[in-house]
């Protein structure tokens, strides 16, 4: 049973070109039909899966269990937000910087951690993700605006006459910026750091005996991963206009997991589906907002208990959840 | 003996602690180059101890393993691959939700250079390195007899195709040194025959050296060129296989003794 052979005879997959090229279209005339508040569901949309991205190739690629992302999420939008209103740095230019800060910071604090296995290493980023937001509550050299954060971020400019200033260029922001990282990651996927990254998540003791440094590939997948959350955090904060604390609790940490989890560890498409779902579903169920959670919480269950390699799993593994139920049930068996 | 002055590695006086036992306890070991050695000894000997010691997978308490003339002791397990030396598990460890052919392929990462940005970009340099990776991925895929089976997932195949895919990856890393941890295990006859062959032909046909822990005395007396006979943590007998397999000591040690059996 080869699935590559039978995906080319299936007629969907066989025009796969085509059913690309009319959702790039309907991404295009999207804006210019819907009102400013649906843009702007979309642009929310286009934040988390861009952070889903960047958790996917922690969580998805390499199987390490993150839920301190917000903490990098939070570097990256508070080192724009400071360096904007502090010394009037243009947004677009602080794109590279509060990548650069994130991923430096996941070097750091990472580094020392690298080792740790999966829920230890859950716990330690956890505690992560909690210090980096109680210590921008704690102002640390009154730079952070302690609770209430950082107020009257520009909108994102090169520092020339062009101003990214409506709900419209936002949303082409986003998506330009996610489209690229796609490109990106697919080239990664199918890259020998790829097939690093999914060696060390299958099997990390023949990993290293197979000539892959896991120290390093784990430790590359933190930074990147941090890299793309800090550049969420840069573009969040230009459209916020202003950043606090409390948009980078533990609650997003946990979205940005639901995200990869729905969607298939490890599967692009699977990403975008999950921070569909995450974006739009509080949306659809805003009538009943108060059982929200409740159905929210139903729907994961009924997710691992039915669909656990997720909504889209990559088409060669995304299956690393499946094997892990299949592995569960046989010793229940 | 083999040719003293072909010796590819040495183990000296090898010494690993796990608590309150000496696992291995000051064990020498010379392998020459172009044989195939066999580690034998009882179940709990040390033998796969003494494997991932060399591997680097543990660090030794005491002495040296030296590869090639270079001092490879407590080394990192991707560095020791880059020397040459490569392994499989006693129970097959294959990336179980990756291709047969991507297994192999991740084998030849450590022969590769191209970075992340590389990759983004794509380089020519890049390009060339994935290709040449693929090339030898899919001559060693062929070369193990697999290559029906290479857009399959790992997991999906028979066992006994697991153990020749994980010799296949090991291979993939281009080694001169191939360790193999009871690779007949789980096989029927048919397919440890076949695995004879394919190591003998090996060694025929390429700069490798082998070196085997195997339980099968039909594999061990069949193929090997020298036995290290271990048990309890030290060496206790070597030797060709025919005066290995008349050897007191050594049926005295493997089988227990009269009144144990």
């Amino acid at each position: 049973m080869k699935y590559s052979k039978t995906l080319n005879h299936n007629p969907f997959f066989g025009s796969r070109h085509s059913v690309l090229i009319i959702v790039l279209g309907l991404f295009f005339i999207y804006p210019f039909i819907a009102s400013n508040y649906y843009i702007d569901i979309a642009f929310f949309f286009g934040i988390y899966t861009l952070l889903g991205l960047s958790l996917n190739i922690v969580l998805g690629e390499v199987g390490l269990f993150d839920l301190g992302h917000a903490g990098f999420y939070a570097i990256g939008a508070y080192t724009t937000a400071i360096l904007n209103t502090k010394f009037g740095i243009p947004i677009l230019i602080l794109i590279p910087v509060s990548a650069l800060a994130a991923g430096l910071f996941a070097y750091i604090v990472c580094s020392p951690i690298i080792h740790l296995r999966g829920d230890y290493l859950c716990i330690v980023t956890i505690g992560m993700g909690e210090i980096v937001r109680l210590a921008l509550i704690n102002n640390p050299f009154d730079l952070t605006g302690g609770p209430n954060g950082v107020f009257g971020i520009d909108f994102p400019t090169l520092g020339g006459p062009f101003v990214i200033d409506s709900s419209i260029e936002y949303y082409f922001l986003i998506w330009i910026v996610v489209g690229l990282t796609i490109v990106g990651l697919i080239r990664l996927q199918n890259s020998r750091i790829g097939r690093a990254w999914n060696c060390i998540r299958e099997d990390e003791v023949a990993a290293g005996t197979s000539g892959i440094n896991v120290r390093f590939y784990k430790l590359l997948a933190f930074v990147i991963g941090a890299a793309l959350a800090g550049v969420a955090g840069n573009i969040y904060a230009s459209k916020l206009m202003c950043v606090s604390p409390e948009s980078f609790t533990f609650w997003e940490s946990c979205l940005m997991f639901c995200i990869v989890l729905i969607g298939g560890m490890g599967s692009i498409p699977g990403v975008i589906i999950g921070a569909g779902f995450i974006s739009l579903f509080p949306e659809i169920f805003r009538p009943f907002a108060m059982y929200r959670m409740l159905v929210f919480g139903t729907v994961m269950i009924l997710m691992m208990m039915f669909r656990p390699g997720g909504a889209w799993p990559r088409k060669r593994e995304g299956v690393a959840f499946q094997s892990l139920v299949t592995r569960m049930r046989e010793k229940d068996a | 003996m083999p040719d003293k002055n072909k010796t590819l590695l040495v183990n000296q006086k090898l010494t690993k602690l796990f608590g309150g036992l000496t696992a291995v306890n000051n064990f020498d070991l010379d392998v020459h180059q172009g044989k195939i050695f066999s580690l034998i000894g009882p179940n709990g000997a040390g033998k796969t101890t003494v494997f991932n010691v060399v591997t680097g997978i543990y660090t030794p308490e005491g002495g040296k393993v030296i590869f090639k003339g270079n001092d490879i002791t407590g080394k990192k397990p991707h560095e020791i691959v880059s020397y040459g030396i490569a392994r499989t598990f006693q129970n097959i460890r294959l990336f179980s939700n990756m291709t047969c052919l991507e297994n192999i392929m991740s084998g030849q990462h450590c022969r590769a250079t191209s970075g992340t940005w590389a990759s983004i970009f794509r380089t020519s340099h890049q390009k060339k390195e994935e290709a040449n990776i693929r090339t030898v991925a899919e001559s060693r895929i062929r070369q193990v007899g697999l290559w029906d089976s290479r857009d399959e997932l790992a997991k999906n195949i028979a066992y006994g195709s697991q153990r020749m895919l994980e010799i296949a990856r090991a291979l993939g890393t281009d080694p001169m040194l191939l360790i193999l941890d009871e690779p007949s295990s789980g096989l029927n006859q048919k397919e440890t025959e076949s695995l004879m062959e394919f190591l003998t032909g090996l060694i025929k046909d390429e700069d490798i050296t082998i070196l085997l822990i195997e339980h099968d005395m039909n594999v061990v007396m069949g193929i090997s060129d020298w036995v290290v006979v271990m048990d309890e943590g030290k060496k206790i007998a070597e030797g060709h296989p025919e005066d290995i397999y008349h050897n007191a000591r050594v049926i005295e040690a493997y089988l227990g003794s009269e009144e144990t059996r």
